[in-house]
């Protein structure tokens, strides 16, 4: 069985600028930025030789001690660089616009998938039904339409990889769409700022066939963790539930109290009574975290109730037994 | 010091005595408190850059906690924005000069002109407290929810911006009834320095803008204590509304930080080139654009929050209208320097410096403009490095370089220009190395704002750290050599610099009156044609 899959790197692959373009609408984002860009050096040169020469010409020495000639106007020079950087600007406006449009009207045969943010973890529903944490499965060649929404603050949905990004915004729903060109595993991040986890709210997208897609589907949800022993499956849920987001297993805190060593210790509560951590306590953390809060963090873990069925939460439990 | 020739009296030693500094009416006075008070101010955002930049050099726990990373950025954000660019110019070289350079004795109204001042120390001791009462760390933009919820010192945080606010208001007003009634015989509206046509324009947007951040804090602390739903969805209100007032204000702000700097700079090439501005009219005017587009384009900073398309272009199409007279400035400034002669002192190189900055700061705003490109690098260390070189490269550099430009006339000493030069230089080139690496963090998709990061981001962070020790640096110099001036520093001329705006025809340091006669005017600020060649 293997963990969450880690997403592919995005410094050095791709340009110069930016990652690879895997998403149908990547190129014409790069494409902009190149022209504007090369726009503006070549503008940047331009008046770099025009200043440098300026400076090298007309610098003071005793022979140019006063100012030769006074030039206060000249309107064909001021009509030309209104107008042409004027015109620059309208073009680029325009491109940006369309472009836009095409990143942002979903084709219509795109299949949906909601994805609800909440500190500090992505969640996303399929039509079928499925659920998953963290990782976002979709098929390749596909258009696909996230319908998002957040349940506590702003967050804000960017894969850098598909040149797309969208805030959650609670009480609301806003929507992206993207179809990837190829398989592979993409980073997902949080671009709105939400706190104490924003940095470690990432994701990843992970883009299969259509028949794998299809194949996990039927198999992931309930029917996929038989047959694996439960440390292990709690191994993998941890972060493909996105519990690695606040705990970490080696005994640093972060958001949340580290794993390590837990199991069978004696914790004081924020309440100031203490408790032993045994199953029955691990299993409430999990289903209704605020009923029990640790003392020395804040109540912010999200409740799994529906979230994790039976087996898993015994799997989760095996795996905290195990790390000592 | 004793054979010396004996001290004239001056607004910096007559009257004497600390009671006549905490009372006094002189806008000279009022604009070096104001210069020491954002001098602090930016001595203090600037130490919480460095302590944010240094948790940066690995991925991972350095010296912080999420938490403290998260409520020292705000802190870095608020303090820059609210206790330092937002009063730097136009408060403390303003304050200063412009008086001056009308012939006036004063600004119309000094006893409000105090009170601003003492409006500034309140709201700065509000920001202070919430830094030691847990400091907020909702990021300068305070976005609900988030900033409803958090357990940390919103209030505090907010009402001292909200108080800020009101001197900032405050010195507008003032500064507009000064422009318009206290000009010197014959300064006729286009006899008037650029400067003070700048701080003209900024005058303006404080005073229709800063209410409207005003409103919005105040509804949010209302939010927080009260309970009554505007922002917050959980009460039944609207987060996006909130980004909306937010920027309804902040945009505009933007340019009441580099509007000023715009005037500055003016001044700078004309008087280092000894030339006539190019374009006198065009120049002033287009302040004037800047200050009315500004109110328009707010939205730009909302392309990914939900906002609705048609919203979307037309916020956009107007983002790139605002960009127009900007540039059409610069290209002013370029055309002052033909056929001028060319004195490359300190604050000339900070103007050269602010050109080139701004220019990039330019560019990569308009490719930010751009909606496809936004939805890329929104909330990204591009955006980041984009308003550092607006924000930092223009109006820092400008701050700088009007700084080395009146300190004689301040303070009646000269600084070291050799020192002057060496840290100029490092500025610049600490600045691109912190910023310009930002650009590339950026466009591969690093988030701002992230108290961790990907190891593979490490090299570029790192080196953006390298180069704010360089920045760093630089910025201690220039603290040692004009602090040092004060002390041994050579005695400044009246016009050391041979410039003709009219705060160069007093003594420096000038008397508290200014002048002793009242100027008459009979040319334009830049008109070294009509002077004799000497
Ligand atoms: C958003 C961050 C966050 C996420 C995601 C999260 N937790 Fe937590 N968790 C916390 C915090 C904070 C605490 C301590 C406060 C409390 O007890 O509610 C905690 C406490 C716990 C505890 C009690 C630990 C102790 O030492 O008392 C357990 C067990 C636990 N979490 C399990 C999980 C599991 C399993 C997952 C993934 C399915 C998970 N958590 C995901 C934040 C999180
Ligand atoms: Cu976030
Ligand atoms: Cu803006």
């Amino acid at each position: 069985m293997t963990n969450t899959p880690k997403a592919e790197i995005l410094i050095s692959k791709g340009g110069f600028w930016f990652p690879e373009a895997i998403s149908t609408q990547a190129h014409q984002v790069d494409q902009i930025f190149h022209f504007i860009l090369w726009a503006s050096i070549i503008l940047f040169l331009i008046l770099t030789v025009v200043v440098g020469y300026f400076l090298y010409k007309y610098k003071r020495t005793p022979e140019n001690t006063y100012a030769k000639k006074h030039v206060t106007h000249n309107n064909v020079l001021e009509i030309t660089w209104t107008v042409i950087p004027l015109v620059l600007v309208l073009f680029i406006f325009y491109w940006g616009y369309s472009g836009y449009l095409k990143m942002t009207i979903p084709p219509a045969n795109a299949s949906e998938i909601r994805v609800t943010g909440r500190k500090w973890m992505w969640q996303f529903d399929y039509p079928n039904g499925n659920k998953s944490i963290g990782e976002l499965v979709v098929p390749v060649h596909t258009p696909i339409r996230l319908v998002m929404s957040s349940e506590d603050v702003l967050h804000s949905f960017f894969v850098p990889n598909f040149r797309v990004k969208r805030d959650l915004v609670p009480n609301r729903y806003t929507r992206i769409w993207f179809e990837a060109k190829r398989t592979g595993n993409f980073q997902i991040f949080c671009a709105e700022f939400c706190g104490d986890g924003h940095s470690d709210m990432m994701g990843v997208v992970r883009v299969v066939t259509a028949s794998e897609y299809q194949k996990w589907l039927k198999e992931s949800g309930a029917a996929a963790s038989e047959g694996v022993p439960l440390d292990q499956l709690g191994e993998k849920l941890y972060t493909s539930k996105g519990c690695n987001a606040c705990h970490s297993t080696d005994g640093s805190a972060k958001v949340g109290p580290s794993w390590k060593g837990i199991y069978g210790a004696t914790h004081t509560l924020a309440s100031g009574q203490t408790v032993k951590v045994d199953d029955n306590y691990i299993r409430e953390s999990m289903v209704d975290p605020k009923a029990k809060v640790t003392a020395g963090f804040q109540p912010v873990m999200p409740p799994f109730a529906g979230l994790l069925n039976d087996r898993e939460i015994a799997g989760l439990i095996e795996y905290i037994k195990k790390l000592k | 010091m004793s054979e010396s020739a004996p001290v004239k009296d001056n607004y910096l030693n007559s009257p004497k005595g600390i009671w006549s500094w905490i009372y006094t009416l002189d806008h000279k006075r009022i604009g070096i408190m104001y210069l020491a008070a954002i001098s602090v101010a930016f001595i203090l955002g600037g130490i919480f850059a460095l302590l944010l930049r240094l948790e940066h050099l690995n991925p991972g726990p350095l010296l912080f906690t999420a938490k403290q990373y998260n409520q020292l950025f705000t802190l870095h954000g608020a303090i820059m924005v609210f206790l330092f660019i937002v009063p730097s110019i136009p408060a403390s070289l303003g304050n200063f000069i412009l008086p001056m350079q009308l012939g006036a004795k004063d600004v119309a109204f000094p006893r409000l002109n105090l009170t601003s001042y003492y409006i500034y120390l309140i709201g700065a001791i509000f920001c202070i407290y919430s830094m030691i009462a847990g400091a907020a760390d909702t990021g300068w933009t305070f976005y609900t929810p988030y900033s409803s919820t958090t357990d940390t010192s919103v209030i505090s945080m907010t009402l001292g911006a909200f108080i800020l606010g009101f001197s900032s208001i405050l010195t507008g007003i003032n500064f507009l009834v000064t422009i318009h009634k206290m000009r010197a015989p014959g300064m006729s509206w286009f006899k008037m320095p650029l400067f003070i046509w700048a701080l003209y324009a900024t005058a303006i947007i404080q005073v229709l803008a800063t209410p409207v951040l005003a409103i919005t804090l105040l509804l949010l602390v209302l939010e927080r204590t009260m309970n009554i739903g505007i922002f917050n969805p959980a009460l039944g209100g609207d987060p996006v509304l909130f980004e909306h007032f937010f920027w309804f204000y902040s945009h505009p702000a933007v340019y009441i930080m580099i509007l000023p700097a715009m005037g500055v700079i003016s001044e700078l090439i004309t008087a280092f080139c000894k030339r006539d501005i190019f374009g006198y009219k065009l120049v002033a005017y287009s302040s004037i654009a800047i200050a009315i587009i500004a109110f328009l384009v707010w939205g730009h900073h909302l392309f990914v929050s939900g906002q609705s398309d048609a919203a979307n272009s037309i916020f956009s199409l107007l983002t790139f209208l605002v960009g127009i007279p900007s540039g059409i400035k610069v290209f002013n400034w370029i055309a002052t320097m033909y056929k001028g002669t060319i004195d490359f002192k300190t604050p000339f190189l900070y103007a050269l410096s602010f050109l080139a900055l701004f220019c990039i700061g330019g560019f990569t705003g308009i490719m930010l403009g751009a909606l496809s490109f936004d939805v890329f690098a929104h909330d990204t260390y591009f955006v980041v490095a984009h308003f550092h070189y607006v924000m930092m490269g223009g109006v820092v550099m400008a701050f700088l370089g009007g700084l080395h430009y009146w300190w004689p006339k301040m303070f009646g000493k000269m600084y070291s220009e050799f020192w002057g030069r060496i840290a100029c230089a490092l500025i610049f080139i600490g600045f691109n190395m912190v910023f310009f690496t930002q650009f590339i963090l950026g466009s591969k998709g690093m988030p701002r704002r992230y108290f961790n990061y990907l190891d593979q981001y490490q090299p570029l962070h790192a080196f953006s750290t390298y180069g704010s020790w360089v920045l760093g640096l630089g910025l201690l110099l220039v603290l040692i050599y004009l602090i040092d001036s004060l002390v041994d520093g050579k005695p400044a001329p009246a016009n050391p610099w041979g410039a003709l705006t009219l705060e160069w025809q007093t003594d420096s340091p000038p008397i508290t009156e200014n002048f002793t006669h009242t100027p008459e005017v009979h040319h334009g600020p830049y008109a070294f044609d009509k002077v004799k060649p000497s």
